[in-house]
C-alpha cells in the first residue's frame, strides 16, 4: 500500500472522520460569518475588528483554519491518488504526484502561519 | 474468472449521470477553493489592518474583473458546501437509494444555483 503513506490519517476511517468534522467545523463558521455580516446593523470595520479581537472569534477561526488544512490534504490527496497514476500518467505518475502533495504541504503550512499571524496581528 | 473479459476504464466514453456529475463538480470546486481560501485569507488579513485597509476591499471589489473572481470563489464555496452536506445526509441513510442519490444529486445542483445566484447579487 504505497499510497496510504501519503494520506492523512494512515487509514481511510480516520480520513472519513476527519474530513466530516473539519466539514462541520467550515460549515458553521461560514454560516456564523453570513449572519454576522448580516444581522449586524452596522456592519463596517469597528464590528469586523471587534468581532476578531475577540479571544473565541480567534479560536473559532483558527479551528476553521486547521479544518481547512486537513479537508485539503485529505481531499486532494483522493483526487490525486485517482488520477495522477501509473494508468493513466505513465510509469512517472507517482513522482509527479509526490511533487504535488510536496507542493500542497508548502501551500497548506502557508496558510496556518499566515492564518495565525492575521488573527493574532502579528 | 476470466482474465481477459473486456473491462472499460476510460471515463471519457462512459455517459456521466447526473450524480457522478455532482461528484465531479464536487472535486473540481474543491480544487478550486484551495485556490480560493488565498483569495479570502488575503480579503480578511487587508480588511483587519485597519480602516482603510477596510475600505479598499470595498474599492478593489468594485471593478468587473475581481467582482468575477470573488464570485467565482464563492460560487465554488456554495457548490462545495451544499454538494457535501448531501454526503452528510447520505451518512445518515438519507438518500442512499439509487433514485434517492439521483433526486439528492438534482436537488444540490437546483439549491447551488439559487445560492450562486444569491451570491452574484450579494457581489453587484
Amino acid at each position: 500500500m504505497v499510497t496510504a503513506a501519503t494520506s492523512f490519517g494512515r487509514n481511510g476511517l480516520a480520513d472519513w472522520v476527519v474530513q466530516r468534522a473539519s466539514a462541520l467545523v467550515m460549515t458553521a463558521y461560514v454560516f456564523f460569518l453570513l449572519y454576522f455580516i448580516f444581522a449586524t446593523p452596522d456592519f463596517g470595520y469597528e464590528a469586523w475588528k471587534e468581532l476578531y479581537s475577540q479571544l473565541w472569534m480567534r479560536i473559532f477561526s483558527l479551528l476553521a483554519l486547521l479544518s481547512i488544512v486537513a479537508h485539503a490534504w485529505i481531499g486532494i490527496w483522493a483526487v490525486l491518488t485517482d488520477y495522477f497514476t501509473t494508468r493513466l500518467m505513465g510509469p512517472k505518475a507517482t513522482a509527479i504526484r509526490l511533487v504535488c502533495q510536496l507542493l500542497l504541504a508548502v501551500v497548506l503550512v502557508t496558510f496556518l502561519v499566515w492564518g495565525i499571524e492575521i488573527l493574532w496581528g502579528l | 474468472m476470466n482474465h481477459k473479459r473486456p473491462v472499460n476504464l476510460d471515463i471519457s466514453t462512459i455517459k456521466l449521470p447526473v450524480t457522478a456529475k455532482v461528484s465531479i463538480l464536487h472535486r473540481v470546486s474543491g480544487v478550486i477553493l484551495v485556490a480560493a481560501v488565498a483569495v479570502l485569507m488575503w480579503m480578511l488579513d487587508t480588511s483587519l489592518e485597519s480602516a482603510e485597509g477596510f475600505a479598499s476591499i470595498s474599492e478593489i471589489f468594485s471593478s468587473t474583473p475581481a467582482k468575477l473572481l470573488l464570485w467565482a470563489c464563492l460560487a465554488a464555496l456554495a457548490y462545495h458546501l451544499v454538494a457535501g452536506l448531501r454526503h452528510l445526509l447520505m451518512d445518515m441513510g438519507i438518500g442512499e437509494s439509487l433514485e434517492g442519490g439521483k433526486r439528492g444529486a438534482v436537488l444540490v445542483f437546483v439549491i447551488a444555483l439559487v445560492l450562486i445566484v444569491l451570491a452574484g447579487v450579494w457581489v453587484w
